[in-house]
Protein backbone atom coordinates (compact mmCIF):
# COMPACT_ATOMS: atom_id res chain seq x y z
CA UNK A 1 0.00 0.00 0.00
CA UNK A 2 2.41 2.41 0.82
CA UNK A 3 3.82 1.91 -2.74
CA UNK A 4 1.19 3.29 -4.17
CA UNK A 5 0.57 5.79 -1.63
CA UNK A 6 4.28 7.04 -3.03
CA UNK A 7 2.58 6.73 -6.62
CA UNK A 8 0.05 9.44 -5.95
CA UNK A 9 2.60 11.51 -4.38
CA UNK A 10 5.13 10.92 -7.27
CA UNK A 11 2.29 12.33 -9.23
CA UNK A 12 1.64 15.16 -7.44
CA UNK A 13 4.81 15.93 -7.33
CA UNK A 14 5.69 15.70 -10.97
CA UNK A 15 2.23 17.58 -11.43
CA UNK A 16 3.29 20.84 -9.07
CA UNK A 17 6.94 20.89 -10.82
CA UNK A 18 4.76 21.52 -14.46
CA UNK A 19 2.85 24.00 -13.34
CA UNK A 20 6.16 26.03 -11.57
CA UNK A 21 7.61 25.71 -14.82
CA UNK A 22 4.92 26.30 -17.13
CA UNK A 23 5.21 29.91 -15.51
CA UNK A 24 8.23 30.36 -17.31
CA UNK A 25 8.47 30.61 -21.66
CA UNK A 26 11.05 29.13 -23.81
CA UNK A 27 11.71 26.66 -25.79
CA UNK A 28 13.30 24.26 -23.43
CA UNK A 29 10.38 24.57 -20.56
CA UNK A 30 8.28 22.54 -22.90
CA UNK A 31 10.80 19.81 -23.51
CA UNK A 32 11.18 19.60 -19.69
CA UNK A 33 8.07 19.46 -18.81
CA UNK A 34 7.05 16.78 -21.26
CA UNK A 35 10.34 14.95 -20.16
CA UNK A 36 9.14 15.36 -16.43
CA UNK A 37 6.06 14.15 -17.57
CA UNK A 38 7.58 10.62 -19.32
CA UNK A 39 9.13 10.15 -16.17
CA UNK A 40 6.39 10.30 -13.60
CA UNK A 41 4.30 7.73 -15.95
CA UNK A 42 7.09 5.76 -15.41
CA UNK A 43 7.28 6.20 -11.93
CA UNK A 44 3.69 5.77 -11.23
CA UNK A 45 3.62 3.36 -13.65
CA UNK A 46 6.41 0.69 -11.69
CA UNK A 47 5.12 1.60 -8.25
CA UNK A 48 1.42 0.94 -9.05
CA UNK A 49 2.63 -2.65 -10.19
CA UNK A 50 4.74 -3.50 -7.36
CA UNK A 51 2.26 -1.69 -4.91
CA UNK A 52 -0.51 -3.99 -6.26
CA UNK A 53 1.30 -6.96 -7.03
CA UNK A 54 -0.25 -6.88 -10.51
CA UNK A 55 1.30 -10.31 -12.00
CA UNK A 56 4.62 -10.38 -14.53
CA UNK A 57 2.37 -11.87 -16.89
CA UNK A 58 -0.40 -9.34 -17.20
CA UNK A 59 2.10 -6.23 -16.74
CA UNK A 60 4.99 -6.24 -16.28
CA UNK A 61 6.91 -3.20 -14.17
CA UNK A 62 9.29 -0.86 -16.33
CA UNK A 63 12.53 -2.10 -14.41
CA UNK A 64 11.78 -5.14 -15.53
CA UNK A 65 11.73 -4.49 -19.69
CA UNK A 66 14.79 -2.55 -18.99
CA UNK A 67 16.61 -5.40 -17.66
CA UNK A 68 15.20 -7.19 -20.45
CA UNK A 69 16.36 -4.51 -23.49
CA UNK A 70 20.07 -4.75 -21.45
CA UNK A 71 19.94 -8.48 -21.93
CA UNK A 72 22.63 -9.05 -24.59
CA UNK A 73 20.83 -12.24 -25.69
CA UNK A 74 17.57 -10.82 -25.94
CA UNK A 75 19.41 -8.15 -27.88
CA UNK A 76 20.49 -9.71 -30.76
CA UNK A 77 16.95 -11.00 -30.90
CA UNK A 78 15.31 -7.47 -30.72
CA UNK A 79 18.34 -6.40 -33.59
CA UNK A 80 17.33 -9.48 -36.00
CA UNK A 81 13.75 -8.82 -35.80
CA UNK A 82 14.09 -5.48 -36.64
CA UNK A 83 16.59 -5.92 -39.34
CA UNK A 84 13.39 -8.30 -40.72
CA UNK A 85 10.44 -6.03 -40.05
CA UNK A 86 11.59 -2.60 -40.49
CA UNK A 87 14.35 -2.63 -43.01
CA UNK A 88 13.67 -5.22 -45.31
CA UNK A 89 9.61 -5.28 -44.90
CA UNK A 90 8.44 -1.30 -43.89
CA UNK A 91 11.41 0.96 -45.25
CA UNK A 92 11.95 -0.96 -48.46
CA UNK A 93 8.00 -0.87 -49.21
CA UNK A 94 8.14 2.91 -47.92
CA UNK A 95 10.02 3.75 -50.65
CA UNK A 96 8.51 1.78 -53.56
CA UNK A 97 5.26 2.63 -52.18
CA UNK A 98 5.96 6.74 -51.69
CA UNK A 99 7.70 6.67 -55.09
CA UNK A 100 5.40 5.31 -56.72
CA UNK A 101 2.48 7.34 -55.23
CA UNK A 102 4.54 10.29 -56.39
CA UNK A 103 5.14 9.50 -59.72
CA UNK A 104 2.44 8.24 -60.82
CA UNK A 105 0.91 12.10 -59.04
CA UNK A 106 2.91 13.65 -61.18
CA UNK A 107 2.49 11.49 -64.63
CA UNK A 108 -1.74 12.45 -64.11
CA UNK A 109 -0.88 15.77 -63.04
CA UNK A 110 -1.39 16.85 -67.26
CA UNK A 111 -4.90 15.96 -67.23
CA UNK A 112 -7.42 17.89 -65.21
CA UNK A 113 -9.72 15.26 -65.62
CA UNK A 114 -7.83 12.23 -64.69
CA UNK A 115 -7.48 14.08 -61.29
CA UNK A 116 -11.18 14.87 -61.00
CA UNK A 117 -11.42 11.30 -60.55
CA UNK A 118 -8.49 10.49 -59.21
CA UNK A 119 -8.71 12.41 -56.07
CA UNK A 120 -12.19 11.44 -54.48
CA UNK A 121 -11.46 7.97 -54.93
CA UNK A 122 -8.07 8.48 -53.77
CA UNK A 123 -9.46 9.85 -50.38
CA UNK A 124 -12.14 6.77 -50.62
CA UNK A 125 -9.50 3.97 -50.67
CA UNK A 126 -7.38 6.12 -47.95
CA UNK A 127 -9.76 6.15 -45.25
CA UNK A 128 -10.41 2.36 -46.09
CA UNK A 129 -8.78 -0.43 -43.49
CA UNK A 130 -6.70 -1.36 -46.38
CA UNK A 131 -4.46 -3.42 -43.72
CA UNK A 132 -7.45 -6.15 -44.39
CA UNK A 133 -5.57 -6.63 -47.31
CA UNK A 134 -2.53 -8.37 -45.67
CA UNK A 135 -3.69 -12.07 -45.75
CA UNK A 136 -4.26 -11.73 -49.38
CA UNK A 137 -0.58 -10.91 -49.97
CA UNK A 138 0.95 -13.32 -47.54
CA UNK A 139 -0.66 -15.31 -49.93
CA UNK A 140 0.62 -13.81 -52.85
CA UNK A 141 3.92 -12.91 -51.98
CA UNK A 142 4.76 -15.37 -49.90
CA UNK A 143 5.78 -15.36 -45.69
CA UNK A 144 9.17 -13.32 -46.19
CA UNK A 145 9.56 -9.82 -46.42
CA UNK A 146 8.42 -9.66 -49.59
CA UNK A 147 4.43 -9.99 -48.38
CA UNK A 148 5.45 -7.07 -45.74
CA UNK A 149 6.82 -5.04 -48.15
CA UNK A 150 3.82 -5.19 -50.62
CA UNK A 151 1.30 -4.46 -48.19
CA UNK A 152 3.02 -1.55 -47.02
CA UNK A 153 3.19 -0.18 -50.20
CA UNK A 154 -0.36 -0.57 -51.18
CA UNK A 155 -0.74 1.29 -47.62
CA UNK A 156 1.11 4.23 -47.86
CA UNK A 157 0.25 4.25 -51.75
CA UNK A 158 -3.47 6.63 -51.44
CA UNK A 159 -2.05 8.92 -48.39
CA UNK A 160 1.19 9.91 -50.67
CA UNK A 161 -0.92 10.22 -54.17
CA UNK A 162 -3.80 12.45 -52.32
CA UNK A 163 -1.13 14.29 -50.29
CA UNK A 164 0.32 15.26 -53.97
CA UNK A 165 -1.71 15.88 -55.83
CA UNK A 166 -3.62 18.50 -53.51
CA UNK A 167 -0.09 19.96 -53.06
CA UNK A 168 0.56 20.15 -56.85
CA UNK A 169 -2.52 22.54 -57.07
CA UNK A 170 -1.33 24.96 -53.73
CA UNK A 171 0.31 27.15 -56.25
CA UNK A 172 -1.50 30.18 -56.87
CA UNK A 173 -3.10 31.15 -60.42
CA UNK A 174 -0.63 34.52 -60.13
CA UNK A 175 2.42 32.61 -59.69
CA UNK A 176 1.89 30.28 -62.65
CA UNK A 177 1.00 33.11 -64.86
CA UNK A 178 4.21 34.84 -63.36
CA UNK A 179 6.02 31.47 -65.02
CA UNK A 180 4.41 32.02 -68.29
CA UNK A 181 5.66 35.27 -68.57
CA UNK A 182 9.22 34.11 -67.94
CA UNK A 183 8.28 31.43 -70.78
CA UNK A 184 8.77 28.37 -68.45
CA UNK A 185 8.45 25.58 -69.93
CA UNK A 186 6.01 22.76 -68.24
CA UNK A 187 8.62 21.16 -66.69
CA UNK A 188 10.45 24.35 -65.33
CA UNK A 189 7.13 25.52 -63.72
CA UNK A 190 6.93 21.79 -62.15
CA UNK A 191 10.20 21.97 -60.45
CA UNK A 192 10.87 25.50 -60.05
CA UNK A 193 7.56 26.42 -58.83
CA UNK A 194 5.17 24.30 -58.21
CA UNK A 195 6.88 21.25 -56.69
CA UNK A 196 8.66 23.34 -54.13
CA UNK A 197 5.04 24.89 -53.47
CA UNK A 198 3.59 21.37 -53.14
CA UNK A 199 6.38 20.75 -50.30
CA UNK A 200 4.66 20.92 -47.17
CA UNK A 201 1.85 18.16 -48.77
CA UNK A 202 4.48 16.23 -50.03
CA UNK A 203 5.89 16.02 -46.57
CA UNK A 204 2.16 15.43 -44.84
CA UNK A 205 2.38 12.35 -46.61
CA UNK A 206 5.51 11.07 -45.99
CA UNK A 207 5.01 11.51 -42.19
CA UNK A 208 1.49 9.87 -42.32
CA UNK A 209 3.11 7.23 -44.18
CA UNK A 210 6.27 6.17 -41.56
CA UNK A 211 3.55 5.27 -38.92
CA UNK A 212 1.58 3.02 -41.53
CA UNK A 213 4.43 1.19 -43.25
CA UNK A 214 5.43 0.41 -39.36
CA UNK A 215 1.98 -1.10 -38.80
CA UNK A 216 1.51 -2.62 -41.96
CA UNK A 217 4.86 -4.71 -41.77
CA UNK A 218 4.10 -5.59 -37.97
CA UNK A 219 0.32 -6.61 -38.53
CA UNK A 220 1.54 -8.46 -42.36
CA UNK A 221 3.61 -11.06 -39.81
CA UNK A 222 0.39 -12.03 -37.78
CA UNK A 223 -0.84 -13.44 -41.20
CA UNK A 224 2.78 -15.44 -41.62
CA UNK A 225 6.25 -14.85 -41.27
CA UNK A 226 9.41 -16.81 -40.92
CA UNK A 227 10.92 -17.33 -37.21
CA UNK A 228 11.93 -13.52 -37.33
CA UNK A 229 9.92 -10.41 -37.22
CA UNK A 230 8.84 -8.01 -34.55
CA UNK A 231 5.31 -9.02 -35.04
CA UNK A 232 6.36 -12.35 -35.40
CA UNK A 233 7.66 -12.12 -31.58
CA UNK A 234 4.93 -10.38 -30.53
CA UNK A 235 2.57 -13.13 -31.14
CA UNK A 236 4.49 -15.99 -29.98
CA UNK A 237 6.02 -14.22 -26.57
CA UNK A 238 2.33 -13.62 -25.91
CA UNK A 239 1.78 -17.00 -26.27
CA UNK A 240 4.92 -17.45 -23.93
CA UNK A 241 3.90 -15.22 -21.34
CA UNK A 242 7.05 -13.63 -21.26
CA UNK A 243 5.28 -10.18 -20.88
CA UNK A 244 8.32 -8.65 -20.39
CA UNK A 245 10.03 -9.35 -23.76
CA UNK A 246 6.90 -8.51 -25.47
CA UNK A 247 7.05 -4.82 -24.28
CA UNK A 248 10.76 -4.80 -25.11
CA UNK A 249 9.78 -5.30 -28.65
CA UNK A 250 7.07 -2.58 -28.32
CA UNK A 251 9.71 -0.05 -27.18
CA UNK A 252 12.58 -0.78 -30.19
CA UNK A 253 8.86 -0.43 -32.70
CA UNK A 254 8.14 2.90 -30.64
CA UNK A 255 11.74 3.92 -30.92
CA UNK A 256 12.07 3.36 -34.33
CA UNK A 257 8.87 4.64 -35.27
CA UNK A 258 9.51 8.01 -33.51
CA UNK A 259 12.94 8.32 -34.71
CA UNK A 260 11.79 7.32 -38.18
CA UNK A 261 8.82 10.22 -37.87
CA UNK A 262 11.50 12.60 -36.61
CA UNK A 263 13.98 12.04 -39.30
CA UNK A 264 11.29 12.51 -41.51
CA UNK A 265 10.60 15.85 -39.46
CA UNK A 266 13.89 16.90 -39.44
CA UNK A 267 14.37 16.60 -43.75
CA UNK A 268 11.22 18.62 -43.97
CA UNK A 269 12.64 21.38 -41.47
CA UNK A 270 16.04 21.39 -43.63
CA UNK A 271 14.49 21.57 -47.08
CA UNK A 272 11.47 23.82 -46.51
CA UNK A 273 12.62 25.98 -44.05
CA UNK A 274 11.57 28.67 -46.21
CA UNK A 275 8.20 28.08 -45.82
CA UNK A 276 5.75 30.18 -44.02
CA UNK A 277 4.86 26.87 -41.82
CA UNK A 278 8.47 25.99 -40.79
CA UNK A 279 9.17 29.96 -40.39
CA UNK A 280 6.35 30.93 -37.82
CA UNK A 281 7.85 28.39 -34.88
CA UNK B 1 -31.75 28.00 -53.81
CA UNK B 2 -29.26 28.99 -56.28
CA UNK B 3 -26.33 27.99 -54.21
CA UNK B 4 -27.31 25.13 -53.64
CA UNK B 5 -28.19 24.02 -57.50
CA UNK B 6 -24.60 25.29 -58.10
CA UNK B 7 -23.53 22.63 -55.21
CA UNK B 8 -25.56 19.80 -57.05
CA UNK B 9 -23.83 21.32 -60.59
CA UNK B 10 -20.29 20.69 -59.05
CA UNK B 11 -21.16 17.40 -57.76
CA UNK B 12 -22.60 15.99 -60.85
CA UNK B 13 -19.41 17.56 -62.95
CA UNK B 14 -16.83 14.94 -60.95
CA UNK B 15 -18.96 12.28 -61.14
CA UNK B 16 -17.78 11.66 -64.75
CA UNK B 17 -14.39 11.58 -63.94
CA UNK B 18 -14.74 9.22 -60.98
CA UNK B 19 -16.73 6.93 -62.78
CA UNK B 20 -14.34 6.84 -65.28
CA UNK B 21 -11.50 5.64 -62.73
CA UNK B 22 -13.75 3.66 -61.27
CA UNK B 23 -14.33 1.53 -64.30
CA UNK B 24 -10.66 1.67 -65.17
CA UNK B 25 -10.10 0.23 -61.61
CA UNK B 26 -12.77 -2.71 -62.13
CA UNK B 27 -11.32 -3.34 -65.80
CA UNK B 28 -7.67 -3.62 -63.69
CA UNK B 29 -9.29 -6.15 -61.72
CA UNK B 30 -10.47 -8.36 -64.14
CA UNK B 31 -7.09 -7.92 -66.22
CA UNK B 32 -5.59 -8.93 -62.88
CA UNK B 33 -7.75 -12.09 -62.41
CA UNK B 34 -7.42 -13.77 -65.29
CA UNK B 35 -3.58 -13.05 -65.22
CA UNK B 36 -3.12 -14.94 -61.74
CA UNK B 37 -5.50 -17.38 -62.22
CA UNK B 38 -4.85 -18.28 -65.44
CA UNK B 39 -1.53 -20.65 -64.15
CA UNK B 40 -3.99 -22.81 -62.25
CA UNK B 41 -6.03 -22.60 -65.14
CA UNK B 42 -3.51 -24.45 -67.64
CA UNK B 43 -2.11 -26.46 -64.98
CA UNK B 44 -5.91 -28.03 -64.21
CA UNK B 45 -5.90 -28.28 -68.27
CA UNK B 46 -2.92 -29.85 -68.61
CA UNK B 47 -3.15 -32.56 -65.98
CA UNK B 48 -6.91 -33.39 -67.90
CA UNK B 49 -5.51 -33.37 -71.19
CA UNK B 50 -7.41 -30.72 -73.05
CA UNK B 51 -6.10 -27.77 -74.80
CA UNK B 52 -7.73 -24.53 -73.70
CA UNK B 53 -8.73 -21.68 -76.37
CA UNK B 54 -8.61 -18.56 -74.92
CA UNK B 55 -11.91 -18.15 -74.11
CA UNK B 56 -12.09 -21.37 -72.14
CA UNK B 57 -9.22 -20.16 -70.32
CA UNK B 58 -10.82 -16.82 -69.60
CA UNK B 59 -14.41 -17.94 -68.45
CA UNK B 60 -12.11 -20.77 -66.11
CA UNK B 61 -10.27 -18.31 -64.62
CA UNK B 62 -13.29 -16.21 -63.63
CA UNK B 63 -15.24 -18.80 -61.86
CA UNK B 64 -12.61 -20.71 -59.75
CA UNK B 65 -12.96 -22.11 -56.43
CA UNK B 66 -9.95 -20.66 -54.68
CA UNK B 67 -8.67 -18.53 -57.32
CA UNK B 68 -5.68 -16.13 -56.35
CA UNK B 69 -7.92 -13.36 -56.71
CA UNK B 70 -11.44 -13.56 -57.03
CA UNK B 71 -13.23 -12.03 -60.00
CA UNK B 72 -15.89 -8.89 -58.74
CA UNK B 73 -18.69 -10.73 -59.75
CA UNK B 74 -17.72 -13.38 -57.95
CA UNK B 75 -17.05 -11.15 -54.56
CA UNK B 76 -20.51 -10.06 -55.56
CA UNK B 77 -22.41 -13.05 -55.32
CA UNK B 78 -20.65 -14.03 -52.32
CA UNK B 79 -21.59 -10.91 -50.27
CA UNK B 80 -25.41 -11.15 -51.72
CA UNK B 81 -25.03 -14.96 -50.55
CA UNK B 82 -23.71 -14.16 -47.28
CA UNK B 83 -26.31 -11.32 -46.69
CA UNK B 84 -29.53 -11.18 -47.85
CA UNK B 85 -29.78 -15.32 -47.95
CA UNK B 86 -28.56 -15.96 -44.55
CA UNK B 87 -30.41 -15.56 -41.79
CA UNK B 88 -29.25 -12.57 -40.00
CA UNK B 89 -28.38 -14.22 -36.71
CA UNK B 90 -26.65 -17.24 -38.76
CA UNK B 91 -22.96 -17.61 -38.25
CA UNK B 92 -22.09 -17.41 -41.87
CA UNK B 93 -23.94 -14.15 -42.14
CA UNK B 94 -21.90 -11.35 -43.22
CA UNK B 95 -24.51 -8.86 -41.59
CA UNK B 96 -24.32 -10.57 -38.17
CA UNK B 97 -20.13 -10.27 -38.85
CA UNK B 98 -20.70 -7.05 -39.74
CA UNK B 99 -22.64 -5.96 -36.78
CA UNK B 100 -20.43 -7.11 -34.10
CA UNK B 101 -17.53 -5.35 -35.43
CA UNK B 102 -19.58 -2.09 -36.09
CA UNK B 103 -20.89 -2.16 -32.48
CA UNK B 104 -16.96 -2.51 -31.04
CA UNK B 105 -16.36 0.26 -33.85
CA UNK B 106 -19.30 2.64 -32.43
CA UNK B 107 -18.73 1.96 -29.21
CA UNK B 108 -15.02 2.63 -29.49
CA UNK B 109 -15.69 5.67 -31.54
CA UNK B 110 -18.01 7.11 -28.92
CA UNK B 111 -14.86 6.87 -26.50
CA UNK B 112 -12.46 8.21 -28.41
CA UNK B 113 -14.36 11.34 -28.90
CA UNK B 114 -15.04 12.22 -25.73
CA UNK B 115 -11.78 11.63 -24.72
CA UNK B 116 -10.26 13.85 -27.15
CA UNK B 117 -12.51 16.24 -26.59
CA UNK B 118 -11.38 16.57 -22.98
CA UNK B 119 -8.00 16.59 -23.40
CA UNK B 120 -8.28 18.89 -26.00
CA UNK B 121 -9.98 21.51 -23.35
CA UNK B 122 -7.36 20.45 -20.81
CA UNK B 123 -5.01 21.46 -22.98
CA UNK B 124 -6.22 24.02 -24.10
CA UNK B 125 -6.98 25.82 -20.80
CA UNK B 126 -3.99 24.58 -19.04
CA UNK B 127 -0.70 25.74 -20.05
CA UNK B 128 1.15 22.70 -17.94
CA UNK B 129 -1.08 20.61 -19.74
CA UNK B 130 0.06 21.83 -22.85
CA UNK B 131 2.98 21.74 -22.21
CA UNK B 132 3.62 18.47 -20.74
CA UNK B 133 0.67 16.36 -22.27
CA UNK B 134 0.69 17.45 -25.54
CA UNK B 135 4.22 16.23 -26.73
CA UNK B 136 3.13 12.67 -25.53
CA UNK B 137 0.20 12.96 -27.47
CA UNK B 138 2.11 13.19 -30.39
CA UNK B 139 4.72 10.43 -29.62
CA UNK B 140 1.68 7.74 -28.57
CA UNK B 141 0.84 7.56 -32.25
CA UNK B 142 4.40 7.07 -33.28
CA UNK B 143 3.97 3.81 -31.58
CA UNK B 144 2.12 1.19 -33.92
CA UNK B 145 -0.58 0.23 -31.42
CA UNK B 146 -2.36 -1.57 -34.17
CA UNK B 147 0.92 -4.20 -33.85
CA UNK B 148 0.73 -4.77 -30.14
CA UNK B 149 -3.58 -4.79 -30.45
CA UNK B 150 -3.46 -8.31 -30.36
CA UNK B 151 -1.14 -8.75 -26.75
CA UNK B 152 -3.69 -5.82 -25.66
CA UNK B 153 -6.58 -8.59 -26.30
CA UNK B 154 -5.03 -11.37 -24.48
CA UNK B 155 -3.96 -9.32 -21.62
CA UNK B 156 -7.27 -8.13 -21.06
CA UNK B 157 -8.83 -11.47 -21.90
CA UNK B 158 -6.59 -12.58 -18.93
CA UNK B 159 -7.62 -10.05 -16.81
CA UNK B 160 -11.34 -11.25 -17.46
CA UNK B 161 -12.45 -8.33 -19.57
CA UNK B 162 -13.43 -9.94 -23.10
CA UNK B 163 -15.97 -8.94 -25.67
CA UNK B 164 -16.70 -6.01 -26.82
CA UNK B 165 -15.02 -3.88 -24.45
CA UNK B 166 -10.95 -4.90 -25.20
CA UNK B 167 -11.86 -4.49 -28.87
CA UNK B 168 -13.71 -0.88 -28.46
CA UNK B 169 -10.44 -0.12 -26.54
CA UNK B 170 -8.35 -0.15 -29.15
CA UNK B 171 -10.63 2.01 -31.23
CA UNK B 172 -10.68 4.29 -28.65
CA UNK B 173 -6.33 4.97 -28.56
CA UNK B 174 -6.90 5.14 -32.26
CA UNK B 175 -9.72 7.74 -32.61
CA UNK B 176 -9.04 9.82 -29.55
CA UNK B 177 -5.60 11.73 -31.50
CA UNK B 178 -7.12 13.01 -34.47
CA UNK B 179 -10.00 14.23 -32.35
CA UNK B 180 -7.98 15.29 -29.54
CA UNK B 181 -5.08 17.42 -32.18
CA UNK B 182 -8.54 18.71 -34.44
CA UNK B 183 -9.84 20.05 -31.31
CA UNK B 184 -7.04 21.73 -29.99
CA UNK B 185 -6.34 23.21 -33.46
CA UNK B 186 -10.39 24.26 -33.53
CA UNK B 187 -10.63 25.73 -29.46
CA UNK B 188 -7.73 27.97 -30.48
CA UNK B 189 -8.87 29.37 -33.94
CA UNK B 190 -10.62 32.04 -32.30
CA UNK B 191 -7.84 34.94 -32.99
CA UNK B 192 -7.02 37.38 -30.32
CA UNK B 193 -9.55 40.23 -31.36
CA UNK B 194 -12.78 38.09 -30.74
CA UNK B 195 -11.23 36.65 -27.04
CA UNK B 196 -10.46 40.42 -26.26
CA UNK B 197 -14.24 41.27 -27.46
CA UNK B 198 -15.23 38.08 -24.83
CA UNK B 199 -12.60 40.31 -22.40
CA UNK B 200 -14.96 43.65 -23.10
CA UNK B 201 -17.62 41.73 -22.11
CA UNK B 202 -16.10 40.96 -19.00
CA UNK B 203 -17.37 37.27 -20.04
CA UNK B 204 -16.48 34.17 -17.83
CA UNK B 205 -14.00 31.77 -18.93
CA UNK B 206 -16.92 29.16 -19.23
CA UNK B 207 -18.95 32.02 -21.27
CA UNK B 208 -15.93 31.99 -23.62
CA UNK B 209 -15.78 28.91 -24.30
CA UNK B 210 -19.45 28.26 -24.78
CA UNK B 211 -20.14 30.83 -26.91
CA UNK B 212 -17.05 31.05 -28.85
CA UNK B 213 -14.49 28.74 -28.48
CA UNK B 214 -17.12 25.60 -28.83
CA UNK B 215 -18.95 26.75 -31.85
CA UNK B 216 -15.99 28.02 -33.62
CA UNK B 217 -13.89 24.32 -33.11
CA UNK B 218 -17.73 22.84 -34.99
CA UNK B 219 -15.74 22.45 -38.57
CA UNK B 220 -12.16 20.73 -37.21
CA UNK B 221 -14.17 18.98 -35.14
CA UNK B 222 -16.22 17.18 -38.23
CA UNK B 223 -13.00 16.71 -39.87
CA UNK B 224 -11.45 14.78 -37.27
CA UNK B 225 -14.52 12.80 -36.75
CA UNK B 226 -14.35 11.84 -39.90
CA UNK B 227 -10.54 10.32 -39.67
CA UNK B 228 -11.28 9.30 -36.07
CA UNK B 229 -14.42 6.88 -37.09
CA UNK B 230 -12.54 5.33 -40.26
CA UNK B 231 -9.72 4.84 -37.57
CA UNK B 232 -11.61 3.07 -35.11
CA UNK B 233 -13.13 0.65 -37.71
CA UNK B 234 -9.35 -0.52 -38.56
CA UNK B 235 -9.05 -0.41 -34.63
CA UNK B 236 -11.83 -3.03 -34.36
CA UNK B 237 -10.81 -5.23 -36.93
CA UNK B 238 -7.20 -5.56 -35.78
CA UNK B 239 -8.60 -6.22 -32.72
CA UNK B 240 -10.79 -9.60 -33.78
CA UNK B 241 -7.70 -11.03 -35.12
CA UNK B 242 -6.12 -12.28 -31.79
CA UNK B 243 -9.39 -13.86 -30.32
CA UNK B 244 -9.09 -16.74 -32.15
CA UNK B 245 -11.64 -16.05 -35.08
CA UNK B 246 -14.65 -16.10 -33.57
CA UNK B 247 -17.01 -13.46 -34.73
CA UNK B 248 -16.51 -10.34 -36.76
CA UNK B 249 -15.07 -9.18 -40.14
CA UNK B 250 -11.32 -9.65 -39.06
CA UNK B 251 -12.10 -12.95 -37.53
CA UNK B 252 -13.57 -13.68 -41.01
CA UNK B 253 -10.15 -12.60 -42.65
CA UNK B 254 -8.61 -14.46 -40.31
CA UNK B 255 -10.82 -17.60 -40.83
CA UNK B 256 -10.58 -16.79 -44.44
CA UNK B 257 -6.43 -17.08 -45.23
CA UNK B 258 -6.06 -20.06 -42.78
CA UNK B 259 -8.71 -22.06 -45.20
CA UNK B 260 -7.17 -20.38 -48.47
CA UNK B 261 -10.78 -19.11 -49.03
CA UNK B 262 -10.31 -16.00 -51.23
CA UNK B 263 -13.42 -15.30 -52.14
CA UNK B 264 -14.58 -14.97 -48.34
CA UNK B 265 -11.70 -12.29 -48.10
CA UNK B 266 -12.15 -10.56 -50.34
CA UNK B 267 -16.38 -10.19 -49.74
CA UNK B 268 -15.39 -8.99 -45.70
CA UNK B 269 -12.58 -6.52 -47.25
CA UNK B 270 -15.24 -5.29 -49.27
CA UNK B 271 -18.25 -5.31 -47.04
CA UNK B 272 -15.51 -2.95 -44.35
CA UNK B 273 -14.43 -1.08 -47.00
CA UNK B 274 -18.45 -0.13 -47.55
CA UNK B 275 -19.08 -0.06 -43.86
CA UNK B 276 -16.18 2.90 -43.38
CA UNK B 277 -17.64 4.32 -46.42
CA UNK B 278 -21.09 4.70 -44.95
CA UNK B 279 -19.63 5.69 -41.12
CA UNK B 280 -17.44 8.77 -42.79
CA UNK B 281 -20.37 9.18 -45.14
CA UNK B 282 -23.16 9.42 -41.96
CA UNK B 283 -20.36 11.91 -40.33
CA UNK B 284 -20.43 13.82 -43.76
CA UNK B 285 -24.13 14.57 -43.45
CA UNK B 286 -24.45 15.55 -39.71
CA UNK B 287 -21.60 17.81 -40.76
CA UNK B 288 -23.21 19.43 -43.30
CA UNK B 289 -26.71 19.87 -41.45
CA UNK B 290 -25.04 20.92 -38.34
CA UNK B 291 -22.54 23.61 -40.18
CA UNK B 292 -25.75 24.53 -42.11
CA UNK B 293 -27.40 25.50 -38.96
CA UNK B 294 -24.77 27.42 -37.66
CA UNK B 295 -24.73 29.61 -40.48
CA UNK B 296 -21.33 28.18 -41.64
CA UNK B 297 -21.48 26.46 -44.23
Amino acid sequence: MMLVATAFLVWGLGWVLNIWLARFGGRWVSLVSALVFGVTLLLVWELVVRGLGVSAVILPPPSAIAVRLADPAAQAILWGDFVQTFVKGALSGYVLGCGAGFLVAIATDRSPFLQAGLLPVGNFVAALPIIGMAPILVMWFGFDWESKAAIVVVMVFFPMLVNTVQGLTEASSMQRDLMRTYAASYWQTLLKLRLPAAAPFIFNGLKIATTLALIGAIVAEFFGSPTKGMGFRISTEVGRLSLDMVWAVIAVAALSGSAFYGGIALLEKATTFWHPSQRER
Amino acid sequence: MALCRWRVMRGLASLGPVSVVVLVLFGFWYLAAVWLNADWARDKAARADVELSFSELVADTLSQDKPKLPAPHQVAVEIWETTAEKKVTSKRSLVYHGWITLSATLLGFGMGTVLGILLAIGIVHNRAMNNSVMPWLITSQTIPILAIAPMIIVVLNSVGLSGLLPKALISTYLSFFPVAVGMVKGLRSPDAMQLDQMRTWSASAAQTFWKLRWPSSMPYLFTSLKIGVAASLVGAIVGELPTGAVAGLGARLLAGSYYGQTVQIWSALISAAVLAACLVGIVGVVQRVTLRRMGMA
